[in-house]
C-alpha cells in the first residue's frame, strides 16, 4: 500500500482534483495540516466561497490574503504543530483585475478592461475563470516562493476537468486566432462601426443587437495589448503544473460514479503528461473480515447473546446493509486499483462522526499519513 | 421546477424521482439535464438521453441539453430564411462568438428551458408539458446558472436579447411559474452551504425556494437504551460477527443521531420547509431507487 506521506516527499504543490460533494475541501485542509504538522509551512488555498475551508479550520472568514491557522487551536486537539498552516479563500474578481493589471501595457489599457461594462459582468463568472484565477494566484504564490507547500482545493465542478482545461481556454478566449480579425483595422470592429458591414455581421446585428456586438467588440480590442503576456505566462502556469514537484491527487467517493470520474481523471492526467500522486477514495465502508459462515446464522447467535430476538434481528439487518455496501466499495476500490496499476489508492473510512473541524481533520490524518503496517492495524480495530 | 444544491448531494435522482411522481399524478412531465453529463441515463435502464425528447413511460420524457445544439435551435427559429442562417453558420466571427461569449451557453440552455414549458411551444410540432423539471447545475455555478439572463439583460442595454433575456429572467423569476428545490444532505458543511444557497437565490436571484430535500437520512433502527446494550455487547466479545454487527449498529446508531441534530439545524436555518428522503441501502441508484424516492417527493 502507498504512503501520503511518500507520495508527497518534495512537492511544492499539491492540486486535489475531483468531482464535487467528495470531501475535497476536507481532504485538501486534512492534507494541508497533516503536512503543517510534520513541520512544513503550507498554504491551502480555496476559491470555494461555501466557506467550507473557512469553517474546518475554526476561520471566521478567509479573504484574498492567506491567513496563519492559530497554532494553539491544534493543540487543543491534541496535534503538535512543528511547521504552519496558512489558508486563503481566492477572489476570483480581484486575481482577475490583479491580473489585467499586471499584464497590461499601460494605464489607459488596463482601465479599458476594467472599465468595460461585458468585463465587469464577466470576470466572476466567465466559463473557466474561476480555475484559471485559482492556477494564476498558484503560480503567484510558487513564484514568490514563501511557503514549503502550496495545497489547492479545485473549484467544484461538474466535470473535474474544467480546471486542467482552463488556461487553454481563457488564453484562448482572450488570444484566440479570431480575436486577432477583430483586432486588424480592417477587422471586425471596423466593421461593426459601419464601414463595409459584411453580411454575416448584418444577420448578426439582427439577432443580438447592434449595441452588443459593438461591446463585445470593444471588449476583445481591450485586449490587444496583453496577447502576448497572456500567452507567455499560460505557459509558465502550464510548466509549474508539469514540473516534477508538483502533485496531482484525484480525490472520491466508494461510489460507483465517483470511481469511474477518478478513473477518467487519473487517464487525463497521464495524457496530459501531469504527476499524478494518487486517489485518495473518501467514506469507505471497511468491511468485517473473514465473517462468511459465521454470519449465517447471526440472528439466532445474537439474539442468544442479547436475550431480544426483536433487536437481535434489527442489528443483524444493519449488518447485512452494511457489508453490502462495504462490499459494494471493495469491488469499486478494486477496479479503480485495477486501471491505476494498483498504485497510489489511499482510503479513508466513513467515520462515525462529521468531519467539519480541526479534530474531524486530525482522525482524517490519522488515515491519510498511515504507514503501512498502521493502516493495517486501524482496518481491524474498526471491522 | 429547478433542483440545486452541492454537488454529489443526489439532484439527478432526485430530478428523475421528482419527475417520476408528476407523472404518475397525471402530469405531462419532462426532465431535463444540464451540461450534458448524461446522469439521468444511469437512473433510466440503457436508455442513453440526447437532445431530443425521449419517452420514457407514460407521461414522462427526458431530455440532455447541450448548448451548442440550443443554439442551434434558436437561430433557426429566429431566421427563417435558409441562405441567411447557412452564411451565419459558415461564418467564422458568428462560430467563435458562440463559442468565446461568456455565459451564452447558459443562456441558450435557459432559453431551452422556457420553450420546453411554453404551451405554444416555438419548436414544431413540440408537445405540451404540464411539468418541466431541471436538473441544475452544483452551488456555486448554480446561482451564477440562474443569474446569466438578468446578466445578459444588464449588458445588452437594448435589442432582441435584452428583451428576450429579461423574458428569461421573468420566466425564472416568476414565483406562480417557476420553483426552486434545493437538495441537501445531513452533514454539518451541506447544511451550512444550503441555508447559503437558499438565501443567495432568494435575495440575489429572486426565485422562489420551494422546498428544501435533507436526502440520504438513515433509519433511526436503535433506541438509545438498545444502543448501550450493544455497546456492552461489542465490549464483552472478542472479535467474531456478533462483535461485528454490534459494532455496525453503533456506527449506525451514532450516524442516525448527528444526522438528526443536522435536521434540526436545517429546520431552523431553511426557509422554505424541509423534507427528508432515506438512504437507500443499495450499492448502485438505479431506477427503482428513484421510483422509491418518488414515492416519498411531493
Amino acid at each position: 500500500m502507498p504512503e501520503l506521506g511518500d507520495i508527497l516527499a518534495g512537492k511544492r504543490v499539491v492540486i486535489c482534483a475531483g468531482s464535487g460533494g467528495v470531501g475535497k475541501t476536507t481532504t485538501s485542509a486534512a492534507i494541508a495540516s497533516g503536512l503543517a504538522a510534520r513541520g512544513d509551512k503550507v498554504c491551502v488555498l480555496t476559491i470555494d466561497p461555501a466557506k467550507r475551508l473557512a469553517d474546518s479550520l475554526g476561520l471566521a472568514e478567509l479573504g484574498n490574503d492567506a491567513r496563519r491557522v492559530d497554532p494553539g487551536l491544534f493543540a487543543a486537539q491534541g496535534v503538535e504543530m512543528k511547521g504552519e498552516l496558512w489558508a486563503m479563500m481566492l477572489d476570483p474578481k480581484a486575481t482577475f483585475d490583479e491580473l489585467i493589471a499586471r499584464q497590461a501595457p499601460d494605464e489607459e489599457s488596463r482601465d479599458r478592461v476594467l472599465q468595460n461594462p461585458i468585463y465587469q459582468q464577466i470576470s466572476g463568472a466567465l466559463a473557466g475563470s474561476q480555475e484559471y484565477m485559482a492556477m494564476e494566484k498558484l503560480f503567484e504564490l510558487h513564484t514568490e516562493g514563501d511557503y514549503d507547500v502550496l495545497v489547492l482545493d479545485t473549484p467544484p465542478s461538474r466535470n473535474a476537468l474544467d480546471f486542467l482545461d482552463a488556461p487553454r481556454r481563457l488564453t484562448q478566449f482572450i488570444e484566440g486566432r479570431s480575436l486577432r480579425v477583430f483586432m486588424k483595422p480592417t477587422g471586425f470592429a471596423a466593421k461593426v462601426a459601419g464601414r463595409g458591414a459584411t453580411v454575416a455581421l448584418s444577420v448578426m446585428k439582427r439577432i443580438v443587437g447592434f449595441d452588443l456586438i459593438a461591446d463585445l467588440a470593444e471588449f476583445f480590442n481591450a485586449f490587444s495589448g496583453m496577447v502576448d503576456g497572456f500567452q507567455a505566462r499560460a505557459k509558465r502556469v502550464n510548466k509549474l503544473l508539469a514540473a516534477p514537484t508538483t502533485c496531482f491527487l484525484v480525490v472520491c467517493g466508494p461510489q460507483g460514479e465517483p470511481i469511474d470520474e477518478a478513473v477518467y481523471f487519473h487517464r487525463k492526467l497521464v495524457e496530459a503528461k501531469l504527476p499524478f500522486g494518487g486517489v485518495i477514495v473518501n467514506k469507505v465502508h471497511y468491511p468485517a473480515e473473514d465473517l462468511r459462515g459465521e454470519a449465517d446464522d447471526l440472528d439466532a447467535t445474537l439474539a442468544a447473546k442479547l436475550g431480544d430476538e426483536d433487536l437481535a434481528h434489527r442489528v443483524a439487518a444493519n449488518f447485512v446493509d452494511y457489508q453490502a455496501l462495504a462490499e459494494r466499495d471493495a469491488r469499486n476500490i478494486e477496479h479503480l486499483a485495477r486501471e491505476l496499476r494498483a498504485t497510489g489508492v489511499i482510503r479513508v473510512p466513513y467515520l462515525d462522526e462529521d468531519v467539519h473541524d480541526l479534530a474531524g481533520l486530525a482522525r482524517i490524518d490519522r488515515y491519510l499519513f498511515a504507514t503501512g503496517e498502521e493502516r493495517v492495524a486501524m482496518a481491524a480495530g474498526r471491522a | 421546477m429547478i433542483v440545486t444544491g452541492k454537488g454529489g448531494v443526489g439532484k439527478t435522482t432526485v430530478s428523475v424521482a421528482l419527475g417520476m411522481r408528476a407523472a404518475a399524478e397525471g402530469r405531462r412531465t419532462i426532465v431535463c439535464e444540464v451540461a450534458a453529463q448524461e446522469n439521468a441515463s444511469r437512473l433510466f435502464e440503457h436508455t442513453t438521453v440526447g437532445f431530443h425528447e425521449i419517452e420514457l413511460e407514460e407521461n414522462l420524457w427526458a431530455i440532455s441539453i447541450d448548448p451548442d445544439e440550443s443554439m442551434r435551435e434558436y437561430v433557426l427559429l429566429q431566421l427563417k430564411v435558409r441562405a441567411m442562417r447557412d452564411m451565419l453558420f459558415r461564418s467564422r466571427i458568428f462560430n467563435y462568438l458562440a463559442a468565446a461569449t461568456p455565459g451564452l451557453k447558459e443562456l441558450v440552455t435557459i432559453g431551452k428551458i422556457w420553450e420546453l414549458a411554453q404551451l405554444d411551444r416555438k419548436v414544431k410540432s413540440g408537445r405540451k408539458y404540464d411539468t418541466v423539471i431541471v436538473d441544475a447545475p452544483a452551488t456555486g455555478h448554480g446561482v451564477g446558472f440562474l443569474q446569466t439572463p438578468r446578466t445578459f439583460a444588464n449588458i445588452a442595454r437594448v435589442g432582441p436579447i435584452h428583451s428576450q433575456a429579461k423574458t428569461l429572467d421573468n420566466f425564472i423569476t416568476n414565483h406562480e411559474e417557476t420553483g426552486v428545490a434545493i437538495v441537501a444532505l445531513p452533514e454539518e458543511m451541506p447544511v451550512n452551504e444550503s441555508a447559503a444557497l437558499e438565501h443567495d437565490l432568494v435575495e440575489e436571484v429572486g426565485v422562489a425556494v420551494d422546498r428544501v430535500y435533507l436526502n440520504g437520512l438513515y433509519p433511526e433502527r436503535f433506541s438509545k437504551e438498545e444502543a448501550e446494550r450493544l455497546g456492552a455487547l461489542a465490549a464483552g466479545e472478542n472479535g467474531g460477527a456478533a462483535k461485528a454487527a454490534a459494532r455496525a449498529a453503533l456506527s449506525e446508531f451514532e450516524r442516525a443521531r448527528s444526522q438528526r441534530a443536522q435536521l434540526a439545524r436545517l429546520r431552523r436555518r431553511a426557509q422554505a420547509p424541509v423534507k427528508t428522503l432515506p438512504f437507500l441501502f443499495e450499492p448502485e441508484l438505479g431506477p427503482e431507487a428513484a421510483r422509491r424516492l418518488s414515492r416519498r417527493v411531493s
